[in-house]
């Protein structure tokens, strides 16, 4: 084929074989990055998700730390077995507002992404105590400390501003009210009216360890209850042909 | 490329020469090349079938019109279906009846069995004898009632939740920490629940003195006999059984600062056939009393 025996000129002319490289990459890089430029397409509309609380946003820290990844996933599959174990399958919009995600790729523990409400806070705190006292055949270490470690949120509206600069809605009310709401969400007589308002009402307000002041066990735990809340799959169907 | 040659075992050569050294320029195999002739048609048939390019508002859909979304449902619609007749007969049956039908009754308690593992199993243990703080069902001994029907209840409405407005609620008083008894009398009563229970008491004195505090304090939930109530969910103390640990400590611990558990509402999350198979799977581990 006479074109494809013009390739020796290619081969001979490295100026022209970058131009032509380049070329080529350009147009699979269009092929392949462009549509998701359009997000509206990629990640569909899904009422109910809101930016995490300056809490729950802490506790998520805390389980990046832990590396509580390494052995729990947060993406429920879209299979048979795996929606009758943990609930609906994940929709990306699920995770629009997790930087980075946390969709894990091991399970050696359960899928955690609608953890949210399955398990009571007293659960919670005896399980990161000691995991095998309510689950024998456990294998996760225990978390004992991490009641112990007190959290006063003093650089939680710095976290709340670098989420911002990565696309996170939140607004300069939310950021300048962070470390008190950060402080009402863990206390049940604090007036946490301004808290709801800003992040909705299915904020969970409570003394997560049932000890007093915040303890990471409190923002990890928080963090938890809301896992996978969020959408109400009561009165909101996916688009089945995505 | 101009001198392509024959050299002398005529093989076209690839025209390149290193050092003197020229590469033949042989065919690839036949089979190799239909191979690959194949997979490109194949891959043409691919992105016609099934969802492919990227568009503006979407991808394009493919004419199969198949999604990882829709199988899913497709496949729970299918085994659905399959126990739709079942779970219909089980909904519908009286609970005391259940068992009196052998094949809802075997059907009932291995769907129940498969219920208790993925939800109930983390607090009250995958063989069901529970942990401190969260009841063993395999014994005789319950808070809120043994019958299918109050198990039936339990399980629908959750204990002491703050979504459900059925849920069983009761809650201990925190004599303790709320100031309602003496530290001393707090000793007393503790000595006399260890006298109660079948134990002996650390101290037989203030076990003696512990009894009118019982009766003052406790008895309206516990019973004058300290054997419970099951309608207020207050255990019995007699027995050896305890759900926060039964030693001087423990007891010393419950009546200060009062302990008690959580249960969730479970009508959101399973559905009614669920709800009675693992009601019929619990009730027949053991410890479920015949209903009056």
């Amino acid at each position: 084929m006479a074109i494809l025996d013009k390739h020796a000129v290619l081969e001979k002319n490295v100026t022209l074989l970058a131009i032509f490289a380049f070329l080529v990459v350009t147009i699979g890089g269009l092929v392949q990055i462009v549509p998701l430029f359009y997000l509206e397409n990629t990640i569909e509309d899904v009422e109910g998700m809101r930016p995490y609380t300056p809490l729950e946003l802490t506790g998520r820290d805390i389980y990046i730390r832990e590396g509580c990844y390494v052995c729990h996933s947060q993406m429920i599959r879209p299979m048979r077995d795996e929606v009758e174990r943990y609930g609906h399958y994940s929709l990306a919009a699920e995770s629009k507002y997790d930087h980075p995600f946390q969709w894990g790729s091991k399970r050696t523990g359960p899928d955690l992404a609608r953890v949210g409400g399955r398990y009571s806070d007293e659960w919670q705190i005896d399980h990161l105590r000691d995991p095998q006292s309510v689950v024998p055949e456990s294998v996760m270490p225990k978390y004992g400390f991490l009641e112990a470690k007190l959290v006063e949120g003093e650089y939680v509206a710095d976290l709340l501003k670098t989420h911002r600069l990565v696309g996170v809605p939140y607004t300069q009310e939310m950021i300048d009210n962070a470390q008190a709401d950060f402080a009402a969400q863990a206390d049940p007589d604090s007036d946490y009216d301004g808290l709801l308002e800003r992040y909705g009402d299915n904020v969970n307000v409570r003394n997560f360890d049932d000890r007093a002041g915040i303890s990471e066990a409190d923002a990890l735990v928080a963090y938890l209850q809301m896992l996978g809340t969020l959408v109400d799959f009561s009165t909101f169907t996916p688009d089945a042909s995505r | 490329m101009s001198d392509k040659k024959q050299d002398d075992l005529d093989y076209e050569t690839t025209g390149h020469s290193w050092d003197g050294i020229k590469e033949y320029n042989k065919p690839l195999p036949k089979w190799w090349v239909w191979t690959f002739y194949a997979c490109i048609v194949w891959g043409i048939g691919y992105v016609i079938a099934y969802p492919a390019w990227p568009l503006i508002n979407g991808a394009t859909p493919g004419l199969l019109g198949y999604s990882t979304r829709g199988e899913v449902a497709a496949e729970i619609a299918r085994v659905e279906d399959q126990n739709a007749a079942i779970n219909a007969k089980l909904a519908g049956t009286e609970l005391t009846e259940i068992a009196a039908d052998a094949e809802l009754h075997t059907y009932a308690n291995n769907a129940g069995s498969a219920v208790f593992k993925t939800w109930c199993a983390q607090c009250h243990g995958s063989g069901a004898a529970g942990a401190k703080g969260y009841p063993n069902l395999l014994d005789d001994d319950w808070l809120w009632g043994g019958s299918i029907e109050d198990i039936h209840a339990t399980i629908s409405h959750g204990v002491r939740n703050e979504t459900d407005d059925d849920a069983r609620y009761s809650e201990m008083p925190a004599f303790g920490r709320d100031e309602l008894l003496e530290k001393e009398e707090i000793v007393q009563l503790t000595n006399f629940v260890q006298l109660l229970s079948g134990d002996t008491p650390q101290d037989a004195a203030a076990a003696e003195a512990g009894t009118v505090l019982f009766e003052d304090n406790c008895s309206s939930c516990h019973a004058e006999d300290g054997t419970g109530d099951v309608s207020q969910g207050a255990p019995n103390l007699t027995d050896a059984i305890w759900l926060f640990g039964g030693s001087y400590d423990d007891i010393l611990e419950t009546i200060t600062n009062a302990r008690f558990g959580v249960m969730p509402s479970w009508t959101e999350r399973l559905d009614e056939a669920e709800i009675r198979a693992v009601a019929s799977y619990v009730h027949g581990l053991g410890g479920g009393e015949a209903s009056e």
